[in-house]
C-alpha cells in the first residue's frame, strides 16, 4: 500500500487516520517493518562497535606493553615521560632511571599499573552525568510522541547540557593529566588514553550538535511528533556513545 | 530522509510536484539531463555508471604503473626506474587496483543492479549514494596527486609499521595513502549502510530473501564485510595519522610499541577485503552462467549459504597474512586450519557453477567466456590460496612472486574476469546496446592468453625464490627467461583489458549508424526482473512494482510447464515486459549537497597533510554541506501528502 499518511501534523493525525486505515507506522512500508532510517542507523552503530572495538583493543596492548618497558627501566621510555628540558639536563651518557621520573610516573612503574593517575571519584562523576543525560533523552523522545514540546525543549536542552557537562569534565582531566606531565606523544600510554578517551569525546560533541539542531528545529516549530523518529535516532545514537563510555569507564578506569 | 516509494505515486499532471518547503530555503536542483545533472543527480543508474567510469579511469593509472614495473623487470639489472621510483610504483599500483578499481567497480554493479533486481525504484538513500561516489572519487583524486606533490605512497599496498613511520618514509607520499584512503573508505561505509538497507528494506512484495538472485546476494554479503571491515583500517589509518602527523607513537618500536598491531589492524581489515573485491564477481557469474546454460543455477541455497560462510569464516583466517611474523605454533595452527576450511564453501561454488553448465546447451558468447574464464583461472589461484595455508609451504613461498602470481590469479583472473562478464551481460540493459561479439571474443582470448602469459611463469619465478618487491634482479639468478615472457605478456594483457573501451566505442558508432534500433528490454532471453523493463532502463526503473512469486521470477513468467511435462515458452521478453511508462511517478530531485559535503573533505584532508589552516575552510564546507542537506527541502511525497491525490485516485491510477 502506498503509504500517504507518513508524516502527518499533530491536530490532523487522527482524519489522515481514519482515511488510511492501513498506514499507522510513521514511515512508508518497507520489507521488514522496520523503517530504513532506523535500520540504517543500526547497521551506522554496528561498524561503530569494531570502529570502538578496534580502539579498545589497541588500549590495551599499548598499556600492557607501556607498564612492561616501564617497569623494566626501559631508559627510552622513562624518558619520554620527562620533560624534554630534564632530559637535555642528564647530561652526556646518562640515560633517565626510576629517580628522574616525574612523581606520578614513578609511582606507575612501583605498582606496574596506570591507576595512579586517575582520579576515579570524578570521573565517576562524570561518568554518573554521561547516563543520566540518556535518562533524558528516553524523557525528550517520550515526550516528542506525547506532543509535549515544552517538556521536550526542556529535555533535549537538558541533555545537551549533562553533555557538555562531561566533555567539560574530559577537558578539565586532559588538562590534568597533560600538567602532571602526560603528553600525547610521549609514551604509548599518553597516546593510546588521549585517542581513545577524546574518540569518544568527539563522538559526544557530535551527538550534542545533533542535540542543539533538534533544538533549535523544535523552537522554529518544525519538529512536532510526527518526526518523533528523528529525535528517537538521536536518541539510539546517544545511548550508544552512552554504553561506549560504560565500556571505556570500565576497561580505562577500573580494571587495574 | 529521503524515502523512496514502492508503488508509483501518481500526479494528475505528471510534473515534478510542488514541493512545500518544510526546512530550509533552499531549493533543489531540477536539471534531468546534462553536465549539472551528472554532478547532482541521486538516480542510483547513474551513480553506477559514473563509479564504473571512475574505476575505468583509475585502471588506466595503475595498469600505466603496471606497465612501468613489467618493463624494468623485463631484463636483469635493469635502470629504466630507480629503486625509489620503483617502491612508489608498485605501491601507489596495488593501492589503486584494490581500492580504486576492483572495489568501486564491484559497487558499480551493486548500485546500477540492487535496486532493479530487488525491484525497487532507487537505493534507500539517494542522497546518500551520491555522496558515497563523491566521496569515493575525491579520496582517489587525492591519493593520485601525490604524483606531483611529493612523490607517491612507497610501503607497499599494506603499508607495515614501523616502516610506514616518519622515520623510515620522510615524504608525504604515505600520508596522502593514509588520508586518501580514509576519506574512500567513508564512502564504502556510507554505501554499505545504503545498500544494505535497499536489500533488506526495499524488496518488491513476494521478493523473499530466498528468491533474490545470488548477485543480490552476494552484495549483501559484500556489504556487510564493508560495514564491519572499513572501520579497522580506519582505526589503523587513525593511528598512523597520529603517529605522523600528530607526534603520536603507537608504532614508536623504541618506546616499547609492538608494529604488529599494525599487521593485525590491517589484515582483520584486509582478509574480508579480498573476499569482498572477488564475492560481487561471484554473483555475476552466478546470473551469467544460469542464462547461457539455459538452466537454473545449480543449487541455489547451497550458492547463498556457501556465499554467508565465506562472509563469516573470512573474519577468521587474518593472520595467515602473517605465518613469518613469529606469532606462535598454536596461532599458526588455528589459522592454517581456518584457512583451509574456507576453501570449502568457496569449492562449493565453483562445483555448482561447474554442474549448472553440465549437459547444458551453453551459448559461448563473451560475457560467457569470460564467466567461465573466471571459474577456470579462479580455481587455479584459489588452489594456490590453499596451498598457502600450509604453514611451512608458505613460509617458503611468502612475499616471493609466487604470492604475487596467487593474488593476481584471484583478483585479475577471478573478479575483473567476472566484472567483464558483467560487463558484456548486462551493457545493454545500462546502454541500449549489445557490445560487438566479435570485438568481444578478441578482448577475452588477448585478456586470457595475456593473463596467463603474464601471472603463470609467475608461479615459476616464486618457486625459484625470485622476492616481489625488488626493483631489480641479476643476471646469474635465473630469473631471466619467466620475467621476459611475464612483460611479453603483460603488454597483451593491456591490449586486451584496453579493448573493453575500443569495444565500447566501435559498438556505439555501429549502433548509432544503423539508427540506434531498440535492443528490446531481454535481449538474452534472461532470468531475473531487471531484464523485465525496457532498456536502457528507464530514469523511473519499474513502472509500477512486480510482484516476485518464485525464483527467476521473469523466467518463470515466459516459459511453463505444459500438459505433457515438458517446459515451453509462453511468452516472449517483449510481450510480458513493462513499457517504460513513467508518467506519473514521482522520483527523488537531484540535490547539490552530497557534491558540497565530499567537496569539504579533500580540503580537511590536505589539512592534516600540509597545513591545519586549510581545517579552517575545510571545516565551513563540512558544515555547510552538513546543514545544507539537512535544511534541504526533502522532496518527498511522504512529507507533501495534504497536497497529493487521494489514496482512491491513486489506486485508480494503478489499476
Amino acid at each position: 500500500m502506498t503509504d500517504l499518511a507518513t508524516p502527518v501534523d499533530g491536530g490532523s493525525a487522527a482524519d489522515d487516520h481514519n482515511q488510511h486505515q492501513d498506514s499507522h507506522d510513521d514511515h512508508a512500508p518497507t520489507s521488514l517493518g522496520l523503517s530504513n532510517s532506523k535500520l540504517a542507523m543500526w547497521l551506522f552503530l554496528g561498524s561503530e562497535c569494531l570502529l570502538f572495538g578496534a580502539l579498545i583493543s589497541t588500549y590495551l596492548l599499548s598499556k600492557a606493553r607501556f607498564i612492561a618497558e616501564l617497569t623494566a627501566g626501559n631508559p627510552n621510555v622513562i624518558e619520554g615521560l620527562m620533560p624534554a628540558e630534564e632530559v637535555e639536563a642528564l647530561g652526556d651518557g646518562v640515560r633517565g632511571s626510576f629517580e628522574t621520573l616525574p612523581e606520578i610516573f614513578n609511582e606507575m612503574a612501583m605498582e606496574g599499573s596506570v591507576e595512579p593517575i586517575f582520579d576515579i571519584p570524578f570521573t565517576s562523576f562524570s561518568s554518573f552525568v554521561l547516563l543520566m543525560s540518556s535518562l533524558c533523552m528516553v524523557l525528550a523522545h517520550k515526550a516528542t510522541e506525547e506532543r509535549d514540546y515544552k517538556n521536550q525543549r526542556v529535555w533535549l536542552a537538558t541533555t545537551a547540557l549533562l553533555g557538555s557537562v562531561f566533555i567539560g569534565g574530559q577537558i578539565y582531566e586532559f588538562t590534568a593529566f597533560y600538567r602532571e606531565g602526560l603528553t600525547f606523544g610521549g609514551s604509548l600510554f599518553g597516546s593510546a588514553f588521549f585517542t581513545l578517551t577524546g574518540f569518544h569525546g568527539v563522538h559526544v560533541t557530535g551527538g550534542i550538535l545533533m542535540l542543539v539542531s533538534l533544538l533549535v528545529l523544535s523552537f522554529r516549530g518544525k519538529l512536532k511528533s510526527d518526526r518523533s523518529e528523528t529525535v528517537e535516532l538521536v536518541g539510539l545514537y546517544w545511548h550508544f556513545v552512552d554504553i561506549i563510555w560504560v565500556l571505556i569507564f570500565t576497561i580505562v578506569y577500573l580494571i587495574p | 530522509m529521503a524515502i523512496i516509494e514502492n508503488e508509483p505515486l501518481a500526479l494528475p499532471s505528471g510534473d515534478v510536484p510542488g514541493v512545500e518547503n518544510p526546512l530550509g530555503v533552499f531549493k533543489r536542483p531540477r536539471e534531468y539531463s546534462g553536465l549539472k545533472n551528472w554532478l547532482t543527480t541521486v538516480d542510483h543508474k547513474k551513480i553506477g555508471i559514473m563509479y564504473g567510469a571512475a574505476a575505468m579511469f583509475f585502471l588506466l593509472i595503475g595498469g600505466a604503473a603496471a606497465l612501468l614495473i613489467r618493463i624494468q623487470l623485463a631484463t636483469p639489472n635493469s635502470s629504466f626506474l630507480s629503486a625509489d621510483a620503483y617502491n612508489q610504483i608498485f605501491t601507489m599500483h596495488g593501492t589503486v587496483m584494490v581500492f580504486l578499481v576492483v572495489m568501486p567497480i564491484g559497487a558499480a554493479f551493486a548500485n546500477y543492479l540492487l535496486p532493479l533486481q530487488v525491484g525497487a525504484r532507487d537505493v534507500a538513500f539517494p542522497r546518500i549514494n551520491a555522496f558515497s561516489f563523491w566521496v569515493f572519487l575525491f579520496g582517489g583524486l587525492l591519493l593520485n596527486t601525490s604524483w606531483f606533490l611529493g612523490g607517491g605512497a612507497n610501503g607497499g599496498w599494506f603499508n607495515y609499521a614501523p616502516n610506514n613511520g616518519v622515520v623510515f618514509s620522510p615524504s608525504t607520499g604515505i600520508d596522502f595513502w593514509n588520508v586518501g584512503l580514509l576519506i574512500a573508505g567513508m564512502g564504502s561505509l556510507a554505501g554499505s549502510v545504503n545498500l544494505i538497507t535497499t536489500v533488506l528494506n526495499l524488496r518488491a512484495p513476494g521478493m523473499t530473501l530466498m528468491r533474490m538472485p545470488i548477485f543480490v546476494w552476494m552484495t549483501l554479503v559484500t556489504q556487510f564485510l564493508l560495514l564491519f571491515a572499513v572501520p579497522v583500517l580506519t582505526v589503523a589509518q587513525i593511528l598512523l595519522i597520529m603517529d605522523r602527523n600528530f607526534g603520536a607513537s603507537f608504532f614508536a618500536v623504541d618506546l616499547g610499541a609492538d608494529p604488529l598491531l599494525w599487521q593485525h589492524l590491517f589484515w582483520i581489515f584486509g582478509h574480508p577485503e579480498v573476499y569482498l573485491m572477488i564475492l560481487p564477481a561471484f554473483g555475476i557469474v552466478s546470473e551469467v552462467i544460469p542464462t547461457f546454460s539455459r538452466k537454473p543455477i545449480f543449487g541455489y541455497p547451497f550458492m547463498v549459504f556457501s556465499g554467508i560462510a565465506i562472509g563469516f569464516m573470512g573474519w577468521g583466517v587474518w593472520a595467515h597474512h602473517m605465518f613469518v611474523s613469529g606469532l606462535g605454533p598454536l596461532s599458526v595452527a588455528a589459522f592454517s586450519f581456518a584457512t583451509m576450511f574456507i576453501a570449502v564453501p568457496t569449492g562449493v561454488k565453483v562445483l555448482n557453477w561447474l554442474a549448472t553448465m553440465w549437459g547444458a546447451k551453453i551459448t559461448l558468447n563473451t560475457a560467457m567466456l569470460f564467466a567461465i574464464g573466471l571459474v577456470t583461472q579462479f580455481t587455479v589461484g584459489g588452489l594456490s590460496g590453499v596451498s598457502h595455508a600450509i604453514a611451512p609451504w608458505d613460509t617458503q613461498q611468502t612475499d616471493t612472486y609466487y604470492i604475487v602470481a596467487h593474488f593476481h590469479y584471484v583478483l585479475f583472473g577471478g573478479a575483473l574476469f567476472g566484472f567483464m562478464s558483467g560487463m558484456y551481460f548486462w551493457w545493454p540493459k545500462a546502454f541500449g546496446y549489445k557490445l560487438d561479439e566479435g570485438h568481444g571474443k578478441f578482448n577475452f582470448w588477448a585478456m586470457v592468453i595475456g593473463f596467463n602469459l603474464t601471472f603463470g611463469p609467475q608461479h615459476i619465478l616464486g618457486l625459484q625464490g625470485m622476492p616481489r618487491r625488488m626493483h631489480t634482479y641479476d643476471d646469474a639468478m635465473g630469473f631471466n627467461l619467466w620475467n621476459l615472457v611475464s612483460t611479453f605478456g603483460a603488454f597483451i594483457l593491456a591490449v586486451g583489458t584496453l579493448w573493453v573501451l575500443v569495444n565500447a566505442l566501435i559498438s556505439y558508432k555501429g549502433w548509432s549508424k544503423a539508427g540506434r534500433p531498440d535492443v528490446g528490454p531481454d535481449p538474452w532471453d534472461a532470468r531475473t526482473i531487471e531484464w523485465s523493463i525496457q532498456s536502457p532502463a528507464p530514469e523511473h526503473n519499474f513502472d509500477y512494482t512486480p510482484t516476485i512469486t518464485s525464483l527467476d521470477d521473469f523466467w518463470h513468467r515466459k516459459y511453463a510447464e505444459v500438459e505433457d511435462g515438458k517446459l515451453r515458452r509462453v511468452a516472449t521478453g517483449e510481450e510480458i515486459a513493462q513499457p517504460g511508462n513513467g508518467e506519473g511517478v514521482h522520483l527523488p530531485a537531484p540535490s547539490y549537497w552530497p557534491l558540497v559535503l565530499s567537496l569539504a573533505m579533500p580540503v580537511l584532508g590536505y589539512a592534516i597533510i600540509f597545513t591545519l589552516w586549510l581545517a579552517i575552510p575545510g571545516m565551513l564546507l563540512l558544515f555547510a554541506g552538513l546543514y545544507g542537506w539537512a535544511l534541504e527541502p526533502a522532496d518527498d511525497l511522504d512529507i507533501d501528502d495534504h497536497h497529493g491525490p487521494s489514496h482512491d485516485e491513486l489506486a485508480g491510477a494503478n489499476a
